[in-house]
């Protein structure tokens, strides 16, 4: 039963990671950039409903949706102001732009909220379930990440693969310049697909905090990096490597956590991270890349 | 005859080659400052903050330093080289705890600490070369991060005493079983505690000035080129015979070694040692990165110059306190902005285009 329990909040937390890597995924896919800044979109989004929960005392699922907006916004604004300059940079300088992003969010946060953890009230208000007579018990959140994670991505695959932006960002994805010929509009392109990751981080803050009640302007860093480990896990700039790798990672360390050492988890998850890579370079589901002379 | 050679208009005056040139300005210009900041400090014009701030400064330029081996000079993107960092200060806080009664001569000690430690983190690049063999790009960068984060994870995990059975090494601080007279040496979290204060700003100068030796000479070595060769273009060096994996080895274990020394001079400058986010996690590789990247890929002078400008920069903001972090990171954007930006970039095409077409070809070479 230990093992079980172990296993769904494994789930629970590794669909949070999917989320995340999700976001880190397409952009890589479509911009060919690592955004470290979208850790701390989680972290502003969680302020957000930690804001307005608290101050406002509006009910949650409004909070949650306004967060979203505030994300979505917020991608598109870093995209526009911080990265649309340097399309043509190199992608170093991209990813230290990036990382600046990282920081001056970091400290926005900082300013405004103190560094002072605060307890997040869970958004999720369902009770939890008991099966075998109590051996076993699901919390609502586990629950509810669970859903969510599950409508998110299937909704994803849908949108990707049959409506026409997300059609266009296959396009953008597999050759920028082929894709302006054919008249698609790349710029906009990459701004929805910014939109579209914070948006999903917005979410994954709520359920993250909601499972983890600690809220601080360093909250994103952790998980941003382990979704990261997760969507090159997956193969970066695939989504359903993005998904798979999320959940492979949280399940790897839950159990790590639970049998082997919770001081060590996070060296486990990196070690299999490594492994994975010298066995398949690209990750689970990357693509070969053949190689051009 | 000697008369007859020098007289010959086939030999020319003999001048001095570029690249020893620009050595020569960086090693002069290492020297001059450190003769400054010694003279301040000796005649008490530094304040005690400031003065503070040279060994933490010279840690950082060797980091930076060592990291542009990797980044600028095989073109490698690491993220772990903290963890490099890490693994030399506790090997050489360890080595420094254990011998303070065996050997007295502080110098020594504090010398074989550093060889001890270099050789343990050049191990630890190995470790890591190998699987740089099969990697590339953003996929290298996440297993360099990876193993930085393992080596921070496991150091804080770890307890390490020594009684007269010997070592006792273990996970769990309970199986430890030392005898009652034993030293534990590695507290887990709590870190080394008790390392010899040895590091001082003259001992970072030499530490700086041995990197440059270094770093410049195998820069300008045959290695050397055969490195840059495989930065630029590692087909066309695999082709004309250039073992690739040789010298990829070759660059991670020498930065690590160095990278190793820096820890030396960071883990003796403070009391206590203890593995965090902030000094050996990725925070602390991105960091350094970030120095390398200001300071120009493959240009040591520059790592040199943003390393001590970004370290000191946020302790001299110190004056709008907490604004201090976001100024840091919106002067990092700004920069990264007008430096590669589209925009910027034409900007100064047109404005170079304007002066003689020569400024333009000696900025071309500069680059």
């Amino acid at each position: 039963m230990k093992f079980l329990s172990q296993l769904i909040s494994g789930i629970s937390l590794g669909s949070i990671y999917s989320l995340i890597a999700l976001g880190y995924t397409m952009v890589y896919g479509i911009a060919k950039m690592l955004n470290f800044a979208h850790g701390d979109v989680i972290m502003i989004g969680a302020f957000v409903i930690y804001t307005l929960c608290v101050t406002a005392g509006l009910p949650t699922i409004i909070c949650v949706l306004i967060a979203i907006v505030f994300c979505t916004l917020l991608g598109v604004t870093i995209e526009r102001f911080a990265y649309k300059p340097l399309r043509q940079a190199t992608s170093l300088a991209v990813l230290i732009t990036a990382i600046g992003v990282s920081y001056l969010l970091q400290n926005v946060a900082l300013l405004i909220f103190g560094s002072d953890t605060k307890s997040f009230t869970s958004v999720v208000t369902i009770d939890p379930i008991s099966f075998a007579g109590g051996e076993l018990v699901i919390s609502g959140e586990t629950i509810v990440t669970i859903i969510v994670s599950v409508i998110i991505m299937i909704a994803l695959v849908i949108f990707v693969n049959k409506s026409k932006p997300g059609k266009a960002m296959l396009a953008v994805s597999e050759d920028k310049g082929a894709a302006q010929l054919m008249g698609i509009n790349v710029n906009g392109t990459i701004a929805l697909t910014f939109a579209i990751g914070s948006a999903l981080a917005a979410i994954a803050g709520a359920l993250l905090c909601s499972t983890y009640p600690a809220l601080s302007p360093y909250t994103g860093a952790m998980p941003g990096i382990k979704a990261f480990v997760a969507a090159v896990l997956g193969g970066i700039g695939s989504i359903p490597g993005a998904m798979i790798g999320g959940i492979v990672l949280g399940v790897i360390e839950n159990l790590s956590k639970g049998y082997i050492s919770s001081q060590l988890s996070d060296a486990i998850v990196f070690a299999v991270l490594i492994v994975v890579l010298l066995v398949r370079p690209t990750g689970i589901m990357g693509k070969k890349i053949n190689e051009k002379v | 005859m000697a008369n007859k050679s020098n007289n010959s208009p086939l030999v020319k005056k003999k001048t001095m080659r570029p690249v020893t040139k620009q050595n020569l300005i960086t090693y002069v210009m290492v020297i001059a400052v450190f003769t400054l900041f010694q003279t301040l400090s000796a005649t008490g014009n530094l304040k005690y903050a400031h003065k503070a701030l040279l060994v933490p400064v010279c840690t950082s330029i060797i980091m930076a330093v060592s990291l542009n081996l990797v980044v600028g000079v095989l073109g490698e993107l690491s993220l772990g080289h903290a963890g490099f960092m890490c693994v030399g200060a506790y090997a050489g806080s360890f080595f420094s705890v254990l011998t303070e009664d065996v050997i007295t001569v502080s110098w020594l000690r504090f010398i074989l600490a550093f060889v001890i430690a270099a050789v343990c983190a050049s191990v630890a690049g190995i470790l890591i070369g190998i699987p740089v063999l099969r990697l590339k790009g953003d996929y290298l960068a996440i297993v360099t991060l990876a193993f930085g984060e393992i080596i921070k994870t496991i150091v804080n995990a770890l307890y390490i005493g020594k009684d007269a059975d010997g070592f006792h090494v273990t996970l769990d601080s309970t199986k430890l079983n030392i005898a009652a007279d034993g030293q534990i040496i590695l507290k887990g979290p709590q870190g080394i505690t008790g390392t010899p204060k040895d590091s001082n700003f003259v001992v970072g100068f030499i530490l700086i000035m041995i990197t440059l030796f270094i770093v410049t000479n195998l820069m300008d070595s045959r290695t050397g080129r055969a490195i840059m060769s495989i930065r630029d273009n590692r087909i066309a060096a695999e082709s004309v015979g250039i073992d690739i994996t040789k010298y990829k080895l070759m660059v991670f274990t020498i930065s690590a070694a160095l990278a190793g020394c820096a820890g030396v001079l960071y883990s003796h400058n403070i009391s206590t040692l203890t593995a965090t986010t902030s000094n050996f996690g990725y925070n602390m590789s991105i960091l350094v990165l970030v120095y390398v990247v200001l300071g120009g890929l493959g240009n040591i002078r520059g790592s040199i110059i943003s390393a001590t400008i970004l370290y000191a920069l946020p302790e001299l903001l110190r004056g709008f306190s907490e604004y201090r972090m976001l100024i840091y990171a919106i002067i990092l954007i700004v920069m990264m902005i007008v430096n590669n930006g589209t925009y910027f970039v034409k900007i100064k095409e047109k404005i170079f285009y304007n002066f003689s077409s020569k400024i333009k070809k000696d900025k071309k070479e500069v680059i």
